[in-house]
């Protein structure tokens, strides 16, 4: 049976780093020197194998490493050092209850270090999903390493066994004698550095007391108090303001430009490097002002504009097309042939932007040959070496800092701010902090691939499917593949050249991928007259996918209800990233053809739940931006410009447009944890087209389905 | 950016003339302040007084992250020139805690963790404490059409509506 079947985590090319991961070793003095005596689990190949006193291979540290430690001081402060960012998945805090569950320590006795190149271990970064999966199992198992380690120095102390011991609020105790002492007392005067134990006991999810509950939010009052620094926030003593002069387009060339008036004004700090030119100030209206009075002539080109991309993107494939770029089985075209109904359609997908509320923001200062830079960014050494390749520098003379960020939603794994910030206190030898402006976050960071999907299908009567060709142009390979069970299948990602730059996204292209298959599939169970859900599982053997189809249809009345007129229902489902998802939407088209999303019902599991209220957060979360994705989202663009860059021209999910939303979260506390922050999204806009073609009998095919709000499109 | 056609320029010349001095009355405290005319009250906020809790996230009055209260009404403050607000009472998000205690409009949000980035908590509480001032007991419509002008983009409204109700309570 598939129940456990592991779907492999198929990366993007947007999660692959550039290059081969770094170099990292340990050197055991320095490391305490570093973080002071006491005991640390550590979890990375080569440091073993140095603490072994074996040479460590050559070769670096591959790119899905991870690494971190947990240190437990000589006062008993439990510190956990890992290179993962808390972007608002709140994985502070579900990584916190993890380390606590383990030592039995309580939650507030954990002191989480995180995303600060000078400190933590080398980590590719915070995206896939893989926080939780990755860096929790093996936080728990370096926790758990060090909880049998105090148990075991307890029982050398004590002359007894181990096993007999327990750890308890931050002790270890003997139940038997009322031996105790506390794991303060225990670590002082050590340095004992241990490799993680693979093989160590952990706490099952079904024991566990402090993971698995909803624990109030590490630093919550910080936030809701306006206390915490945001880079966006931060100063520093001395500290000037940047801006940055922005070409009129993309692809715009320097052609000549006037300083003179910039130089001329007071404090200021005028920066040109090629076509790099930038100001800082000792106040950001006396930067805004010497931006205004630098006159620029810049050359610039003819570029496609939105409404030639999908052309433009059919006839400008590049090739390749990543790891999974073709899977085939079977003979299509034979599949095509045994068919009783074909369905064939095309799918255009727009670019959409991730909007994070705080834009992309770095605080750099340069000292002693230096270089430290604050900034947002979900690869704090991704950063890390940018600037090193930029400034030629060392990556050890380079230190990336990122306190918790204004989000990012696979947004920001560049660090354009940072190189920017960097160059200008370079020269004004001074720190610079620079905020990207709204304007400037929609233009210069990257969006959502935009696409066109083109599927083919051949149905049998009873219900089988017999051929399914789907070619994917430009929006990227992530949820590729079907669920479903097709013998014949051929399907292919085809990157295309972009005009415009495009990068990771919430659930990368499954938003894109699982759209288009889900509403193919609704329309095939149409032209066979079967049910969408009915469809669904007879064509699907995962019962994990089938669980969740099941509890979202239940929950949500799918055929219990009955319909009010102008109601249409839809559904769809799916999995990414070890999460499965079904969603349910019921949406209403009036008269006048407005469409409003009236509820949405979604089933979701992701394996043992770490914290319910974050997860339903997440969830909910997934689903509104999603809705923003799936009914008016768009970038519009034309000769290299944006045209709505700005949040009163591009429209996000507010208050007023939330449906009903109903999230049913399926606690398998037998599986491992996923993560959550991706899979919950994919299955929303599938869901609202499908419940659109249901009231109305318009199949939509084009993401946004309806941008105005009004269905334009008769039906078919 | 390594290349060699670095050009740099320092320049120091007479300061600037062209300031307005003013008194804003803000958390309680009167606070003199220079800006220039049409300088908006959430740069006056952030860059001249370190009141960092109030966001910019979009420069239009677009999103709330910048929400403050104005005599009582919640404005955005990165569209109000700080001169319109003279002689007038502006509480920010610094403001709300007395003493060390919360305010309960914040009580409410702590406990029901609606955030995730938190980046838009000022602006919504600060909205919230609006709302609950003027209507203490508001349906979810009215919190719905009250909260319209805030954005949380991580998009945990439903959440968010929920702590405004226990807040209400």
């Amino acid at each position: 049976m598939m129940e456990n079947a592991k779907h492999t985590f198929d990366p993007d090319q947007y999660e692959l780093p550039p290059k081969p991961a770094h170099k990292f070793r340990l050197n055991r003095r320095k490391f305490f020197a570093v973080v002071g005596s006491g005991l640390a689990v550590a979890f990375i190949c080569k440091d073993v194998l140095s603490l072994a006193g074996e040479p460590a291979p050559q070769s670096a540290v591959p790119a899905n490493q991870v690494g971190a430690w947990i240190h437990i001081g000589e006062d008993g402060t439990v510190s956990v050092y890992t290179g993962k960012v808390e972007v608002g998945q709140n994985i502070r805090t579900s990584l916190s209850q993890i380390v606590a569950e383990e030592l039995h320590v309580s939650l507030q006795s954990i002191n989480m270090i995180m995303g600060d190149t000078g400190l933590v271990p080398y980590d590719a970064g915070t995206f896939g999903s893989r926080s939780t999966p990755q860096m929790g199992t093996q936080l728990r198992k370096a926790a758990a390493t060090a909880r049998e380690a105090l148990k075991e120095m307890a029982a050398k102390s004590w002359k007894t066994k181990p096993d007999l011991l327990q750890a308890d609020q931050g002790n270890i105790i003997d139940p038997r004698t009322r031996n105790k002492i506390s794991f303060g007392d225990l670590t002082k005067g050590q340095q004992l550095l241990l490799p993680i134990a693979e093989e160590v006991k952990v706490t099952p999810a079904a024991d566990w007391l402090i993971a698995g509950k909803t624990v109030p939010k590490i630093n919550g009052r910080s936030f809701i108090t306006g206390k915490h620094k945001y880079v966006s926030d931060m100063k520093l003593p001395g500290m000037l303001y940047g801006k940055i002069l922005r070409p009129p387009a993309y692809e715009a060339k320097l052609v000549d430009v006037d300083l003179t008036k910039a130089q001329a004004m007071t404090g200021v700090v005028v920066v040109r490097d090629g076509d790099f030119i930038g100001v800082a100030a000792r106040d950001l209206r006396t930067a805004d002002k010497a931006l205004q009075v630098i006159h620029a002539k810049w050359e610039t080109t003819r570029q496609p504009s939105t409404s030639e991309i999908f052309s433009y993107l059919l006839k400008n494939t590049t090739g390749g097309g990543g790891r999974n770029a073709n899977n085939e089985k079977g003979n299509v075209e034979e599949g095509q042939a045994f068919a009783d109904f074909k369905h064939t359609k095309t799918y255009h997908i727009h670019y959409i932007a991730h909007v994070p509320l705080e834009p992309r923001a770095a605080l750099a200062q340069w000292a002693e040959g230096k270089l430290t830079v604050w900034t947002g960014t979900q690869r704090p050494f991704g950063v890390q070496e940018e600037l090193s390749e930029v400034f030629n520098i060392s990556k050890e003379k380079v230190r990336v800092i990122m306190p918790d960020t204004g989000s990012a939603y696979g947004g920001k794994h560049s660090g354009e701010a940072a190189i920017e910030a960097a160059r200008l206190a370079q020269e004004a030898k001074k720190p610079v902090k620079l905020v990207w402006t709204r304007k400037e976050e929609f233009t210069w960071a990257y969006f959502r691939p935009a696409g066109v999907i083109e599927v083919s299908s051949g149905i049998k009567k009873d219900g089988t499917i017999s051929a399914w060709k789907f070619n994917n142009y430009n929006s990227g390979a992530s949820g590729l593949n079907t669920q479903y069970r097709i013998s014949n299948q051929q399907i292919a990602y085809h990157p295309s050249d972009t005009p415009l730059k495009q990068g990771s996204y919430r659930g990368l292209a499954s938003t894109a991928n699982v759209f288009a298959r889900e509403a193919h599939i609704t329309d095939m169970a149409r032209l066979l007259k079967m049910d969408q859900l009915e469809f669904r599982l007879l064509n699907t053997d995962d019962l994990r996918l089938k669980a969740v189809l099941e509890a979202a249809a239940n929950a949500f009345g799918w055929n219990g209800n009955k319909k009010p007129a102008g109601r249409g229902y839809g559904i769809s489902c799916g999995y990414e990233k070890g999460g499965y998802v079904a969603t349910c939407a019921e949406v209403a088209v009036n008269s006048d053809k407005a469409v409003k999303v009236v509820r949405i019902t979604q089933a979701f599991e992701c394996g043992a739940i770490v914290h319910p209220l974050h997860l339903e957060n997440q969830i909910m979360g997934s689903i509104v931006q999603g809705l923003g994705g799936a009914l008016f989202e768009a970038i519009d663009f034309a000769d290299g410009k944006i045209l709505n860059a700005s949040l009163s021209a591009y429209r996000v999910p507010r208050f007023g447009d939330m449906p009903k939303i109903d999230i049913v979260m399926l606690d398998r506390k037998d599986l491992p944890s996923a993560g959550a922050g991706e899979a919950a999204i994919i299955g929303v806009a599938p869901a609202v087209r499908n419940a659109i073609l249901d009231a109305s009998g318009v199949g939509l095919t084009t993401l946004p389905l309806v941008p105005d709000g009004v269905l334009s499109q008769r039906p078919a | 950016m390594t290349g060699k056609s670095v050009i740099v320029y320092f320049v120091n010349l007479l300061p600037d003339q062209n300031l307005t001095f003013m008194t804003l009355n803000i958390n309680g405290v009167k606070q003199e302040v220079s800006a220039e005319p049409g300088t908006d009250l959430l740069s006056v906020l952030r860059n001249e007084l370190d009141l960092t809790g109030s966001k910019y996230g979009c420069g239009e009055g677009a999103c709330g992250a910048c929400m403050v209260l104005i005599n009582g009404k919640p404005a955005p403050s990165c569209i109000t020139p700080a001169t319109d607000a003279v002689g007038k009472e502006i509480i920010t998000i610094e403001g709300l805690e007395k003493n060390g205690n919360l305010h309960p409009v914040q009580e409410a949000f702590l406990k029901a963790d609606p955030f995730q980035c938190s980046y838009c908590a000022s602006g919504i509480i600060m909205s919230s404490v609006a709302l609950l001032r003027n209507n203490s007991t508001p349906s979810e419509n009215e919190i719905i059409t009250a909260m319209n002008r805030n954005i949380c983009r991580c998009g945990t409204y439903l959440n968010i509506v929920k702590a405004i109700r226990l807040a209400a309570k």
